[in-house]
């Protein structure tokens, strides 16, 4: 009899500390101005998300959930070089990384 | 013993992705989001998802925070410190609002009943599993996937190509 991590921490604390994970990537997106802390953050929430794919999936005993989230792990791949390739282009036209930089539209 | 350890991995985790939000220093950021992933493998470990946890190390330590890093270092960020006051208000905005979406979160996640525990004594997170599925069921989107890929990998080229 193979034993579970389930056995000595329950599933909400799994739930809890991705929630956790998840409100400090929202504090970061809302808080910071650098655009490539601002990226992080995003990546730091969708770890969250994926945190709890993946304790869901080992607490039901059923492997797809983590299939999923392997393709999430390559769509963020796919978004993270898009990003920073979108980032040096506009550090190229405004030689800043500030998002209060961006303000073009504003008016 | 497995208490111990997914304690002290919360608590790098946690730690780690607060050192990332609040350093000031971009550099340290992306460090301290490594030590996060790091510890976030750990978590996958415990979890029996050993898949999961190599590609976590492969992709987001390594090959993410590469380009991170790789980026941070280009723009040099340091000697074109931005002069761009804000309004000071909007940090503690900001920190209200993520905790109140915690409470919001947490209250749901309290209302909600958690599904029954499956049987999970087996292994399921394990390549060959992984690997079977990803070749029959998911085929497709895994072949779709490399279509992706390969468009970003064009559209960046295209995105960060200087103009003659």
């Amino acid at each position: 009899m193979e034993k579970s991590i389930f056995d000595t921490v329950p599933l909400e604390q799994f739930v809890i500390l991705s929630l956790i994970l998840f409100c400090i990537g929202m504090i970061g997106v809302l808080r910071r101005r650098n655009m490539i802390v601002v990226f992080m953050s995003i990546e730091l929430m969708l770890n969250a998300v994926n945190l709890l794919a993946v304790a869901f999936s080992a607490h039901r005993g059923d492997p797809s959930g983590q299939v999923f989230v392997f393709f999430v792990m390559v769509v963020a791949a796919a978004e993270v070089a898009l990003g920073l390739g979108i980032l040096m282009m506009i550090y190229r036209n405004v030689k800043s990384v500030d998002i209060n930089a961006l303000k073009q539209l504003k008016w | 013993m497995d208490q111990v350890i997914f304690y002290g991995l919360a608590l790098i985790t946690i730690v780690g992705a607060l050192a990332t939000i609040f350093s000031r220093n971009a550099m340290y950021s992306v460090l301290a989001l490594v030590v996060t992933f790091f510890a976030m493998s750990g978590l996958y470990l415990q979890l029996k998802a050993e898949f999961v946890a190599v590609v976590h190390i492969i992709v987001y330590a390594g090959a993410i925070m590469v380009l991170f890093l790789f980026v941070v270092m280009m723009l040099n960020l340091n000697t074109v410190s931005t002069i761009i006051r804000s309004n000071v208000n909007i940090k503690w905005i900001a920190v209200l609002a993520g905790i109140a979406m915690a409470g919001i979160l947490g209250y749901g996640a309290y209302a909600t009943t958690l599904p029954a525990r499956g049987d999970n004594t087996a292994e399921n997170g394990t390549v060959k599993i992984l690997g079977k599925m990803l070749f029959n069921e998911y085929l497709l989107p895994f072949e779709l996937t490399s279509v992706l890929l390969i468009a970003t990998m064009v559209g960046v080229i295209v995105l960060t190509k200087k103009e003659e």
